[in-house]
């Protein structure tokens, strides 16, 4: 399943990429309109990006009212992003939505990089969003969690029914020549190729810890990549800055995964779920001492 | 310099409209306007000043790029006396759109003469090098069309308010999907990508009154 990475991509700008997709995930709505941060808000750095978007979004009464009804007409699963800076904002977010229908699934950004997400605040932020819907909830780590699976454990615990693994990271740009930072905000949300390993880490560590679906990102630009997640244990996995290069990536990574899952003898690309977490199908030869004979 | 690439499918769109080209090696994809419409190819003029543009610049010839365009908005064409106005890099729409106005009067700006020379692209043209700026030859009565630097622009806008300006923001995605573009249009911040970039004077006039009066 290739989804969309929250705030990624507009489906109604881009109506045909998001029908490309298994489920259309919308960028995070919060309680209020947010303008979002001042320009500039991205910056080009070795091996990823920045961004500084401020969680731009019209505010969940203009979601519902301008925005959902055009989404739910594109055919594609929805599932829509909330953000908030305290438990009852999820909450408020979460009751308005459950009430909506054509709303696949709810993911919690508990994990913007501009906002702190200690663990029990976690907990405490699906707890609340789990007393007041029925629909399935993922839960978005931070890649930067000083544990990941004990945040993960903490969100299952609550009652999240899924993760979503990892946000960004946070990082930094200068300019070549002013030596000041190139975002406006300073610092940014430092995404694409770099988190690579970071996200297959976090993957890895939240899938030991509680088994649940999980929708792997960071960085995936190939099937190859995909398929990594899916063998620490992503079920799902979305797809972030590389749509900015290629708007056709799902599609061909699609095709891509599965024809390294079947490369490595997998029927199906979910077949190697958590593959990554066995012994080594091919183990070592035996290694025993063995006395050396001189000529 | 001049890059050509081959068709391949692609529309050439509306002057002002602009492409992303991938460079090579490089994570995000680099927005260019198209420069010149030739018979099966598209000509985008480029300036090397970082890593993106320098990947751009260094292709050669059977190299394969991702192209993805046109995109964004172009000029509206049907303007009484349209003049043409360009400062530095950004003379690098003007090409495609005078073909398409069927030639028009041209009025450039350059940092220097050695920089001037991109002026041959618009044979005709009148140009001046700093420190003339083009809004010290503007004359009145125009329908101005103009891509080039903010402060130019803005003293365009100043000068010609119905006026037509492209604009230039970064851009990561060039198709509305990451909201990194957003500049202020109207007095709020929208996508330069999706509104633009080519804007009307009037609707940037509304963030120089309030720069005004803070
Ligand atoms: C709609 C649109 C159309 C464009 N058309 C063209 C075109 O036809 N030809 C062309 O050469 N460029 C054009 N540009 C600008 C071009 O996209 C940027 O110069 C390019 O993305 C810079 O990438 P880079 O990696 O080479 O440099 P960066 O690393 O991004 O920049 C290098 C340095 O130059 C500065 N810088 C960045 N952008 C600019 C700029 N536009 N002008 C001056 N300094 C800058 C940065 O702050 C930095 O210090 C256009 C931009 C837009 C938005
Ligand atoms: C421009 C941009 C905007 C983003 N906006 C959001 C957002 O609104 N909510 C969210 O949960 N994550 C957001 N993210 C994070 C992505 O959803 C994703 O977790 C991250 O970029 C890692 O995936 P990638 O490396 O494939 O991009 C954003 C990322 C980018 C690059
Ligand atoms: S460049 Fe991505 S929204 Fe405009």
């Amino acid at each position: 399943m290739i989804l969309n990475a929250s705030g990624c991509l507009d489906a109604l700008t881009a109506p045909g990429v998001a029908r490309s997709l298994d489920a259309f995930v919308t960028k995070t709505v919060t309680p209020l309109l947010r303008a979002g941060n001042p320009p500039t808000r991205i910056a080009e750095t070795d091996a990823g990006m920045l961004n500084s978007i401020g969680l731009q979004n019209p505010g969940i009464d203009r979601f519902c009212a301008d925005a959902l009804p055009r989404l739910r007409e594109l055919g594609v699963p929805l599932w829509v992003s909330v953000g908030g800076f305290a438990a009852a904002d999820y909450a408020e977010l979460c009751a308005r939505l459950d009430g909506e229908p054509g709303i696949a699934a709810l993911e919690l950004n508990v994990s913007c990089p501009n906002v702190a997400s200690p663990v029990d605040a976690t907990e405490e932020i699906v707890r609340a969003a789990r007393a007041v819907t029925a629909k399935p909830l993922y839960t978005k780590l931070s890649p930067s969690a000083p544990d990941v699976a004990a945040a993960a454990e903490a969100a299952a615990a609550a009652g999240t029914d899924g993760l979503s693994v990892v946000n960004t990271l946070r990082g930094l740009a200068l300019d070549e020549r002013t030596l000041r930072p190139v975002v406006a905000s300073g610092t940014g949300g430092y995404s694409g190729p770099a988190l690579r390993p970071v996200a297959l880490a976090a993957v890895f560590a939240c899938h030991r810890a509680t088994g649940l679906p999980i929708v792997g990102m960071g960085g995936v630009e190939s099937g190859r990549h995909a398929l990594d997640l899916i063998a620490a244990g992503a079920s799902a996995v979305a797809l972030g800055t590389v749509l900015f290069r290629d708007p056709s990536a799902p599609g061909r990574i699609r095709a891509e995964l599965a024809a390294e899952a079947a490369a490595r003898g997998f029927a199906d690309p979910l077949a190697a779920r958590g593959v990554a977490h066995e012994e080594s199908a091919a183990p070592l030869p035996p290694s025993t001492k063995t006395p050396a004979k001189t000529p | 310099m001049l890059l050509r690439v081959s068709r391949a499918g692609l529309e050439p769109g509306e002057p002002g409209q602009f492409f992303m080209l991938s460079p090579p090696g490089r994570v995000l994809p680099r927005p260019m306007s198209l420069c010149l419409a030739l018979p099966g190819e598209l000509g985008f003029l480029l300036d090397p000043i970082g890593p993106g543009t320098r990947a751009l610049a260094a292709l050669e010839t059977g190299d394969e790029l991702d192209v993805l365009g046109p995109l964004g908005n172009g000029f509206r064409l049907d303007v009484e006396r349209p003049l043409l106005v360009g400062g530095g890099i950004g003379i690098a729409p003007l090409p495609y759109l005078a073909e398409r106005l069927g030639g028009a009067p041209a009025l450039l700006g350059f940092r220097s003469a050695e920089h001037a020379e991109a002026a041959a692209l618009l044979p005709g043209a009148e140009v001046v090098v700093e420190p003339e700026y083009v809004t010290e030859r503007l004359e009145p009565g125009h329908g101005v069309l103009a891509c080039g630097p903010e402060p130019m622009l803005r003293a365009v806008a100043a000068l010609a308010p119905g006026a037509q300006l492209a604009w230039e923001a970064p851009m990561a995605c060039g198709y509305g999907a990451c909201y990194g573009c957003a500049v202020e249009i109207g007095g709020t911040l929208r996508r330069l990508c999706v509104e633009g970039p080519v804007l009307a004077a009037a609707d940037v006039a509304a963030p120089l009154a309030r720069e005004e009066a803070a």
